[in-house]
């Protein structure tokens, strides 16, 4: 691993992303913040496609794969958010420590 | 070290740095706002990778409506008349010790993997490219998602509706 940048240095950053995005994801009481972390994964996934794409000389699959990422993320904010306002409803918080139910 | 390399480590430390302050700090907006500033810097990364397009659509979706329906979760799911936006965080101790477990083994991963390595030309626009691949190898994804979308549309709107009393 040399000073230049290469394909470990987009790897490494995107690792690191998505050790963020797990500890986000585990510790993190509020939905909303379990979301944020969710999105740091996606990110990170999606620079490993596109670091692929470009140093592996795949062509542009690896881009294309990172613009339906992209999609099927805002899919899934606008649904969880629906969820989550959902739950707000029923339980006036959002902690999903305490959040043990289906229904009240 | 060339300017390229410059330009990539201080992209690498804006999203590194925000990243962390998403998942460090106590209160959710400053970690919504933090969010912002990772995008951007994904999205930096994405255009020394040569994918200038992907990185208009990272600031167009994801800063643009993401971030913004993130901040209508967190600013619908707090009583902002009590000021009470701090969140908590649980397991905190064993949840660093795993990630930290987790982060060194794929960065080892990741370092000492011999990747075959084969840079592409000289970055080209790739607009162009990839509206050809969608409509002619990727068409039926393509359609799946529009669809996808259309059912997601309807049943956010259907979830987060109130009941007639």
């Amino acid at each position: 691993m040399s000073l230049h940048v290469g394909l470990t240095h987009f790897l490494i950053v995107s690792t690191i992303l998505f050790s963020m995005g797990i500890y986000a994801i585990v510790t993190r009481k509020n939905a909303i913040m379990v979301l944020m972390g969710v999105e740091l994964i996606l990110n990170s996934a999606n620079i490993n496609f596109i670091a692929f794409s470009k140093f592996g000389n795949f062509g542009l699959g690896g881009q294309i794969i990172a613009l339906f990422i992209i999609i099927l993320a805002a899919a899934e904010a606008a649904i969880a958010l629906a969820i989550v306002l959902n739950i707000y409803k029923t339980f006036t918080h959002v902690n999903i420590d305490e959040i043990d139910n289906l229904k009240e | 070290m060339s300017l390229y390399d410059i330009i990539f480590y201080l992209f690498a430390a804006i999203t590194i740095s925000s990243g962390f302050v998403v998942v460090s700090s106590r209160n959710i907006i400053y970690s919504a706002f933090a969010l912002l500033f990772t995008f951007f810097g994904v999205a930096g990364i994405y255009v020394l990778l040569g994918a200038d397009f992907i990185a208009i659509v990272q600031i167009l979706v994801y800063v643009g409506g993401i971030l913004i329906l993130l901040l209508f979760g967190v600013m619908l799911t707090n009583k902002i008349t009590n000021v009470d936006i701090r969140t908590g965080s649980i397991h905190v101790l064993p949840g660093a010790i795993a990630v930290g477990i987790i982060l060194g083994l794929l960065s080892s991963a990741m370092i000492w993997t011999e990747w075959k390595t084969q840079p592409s030309e000289t970055p080209v626009t790739t607009t162009t490219a990839l509206g050809k691949l969608l409509l002619n190898d990727y068409i039926l994804i393509f359609e799946l998602l529009g669809i996808l979308l259309l059912i997601v549309l309807i049943g956010a709107a259907s979830i987060a509706r109130r009941e007639q009393e």
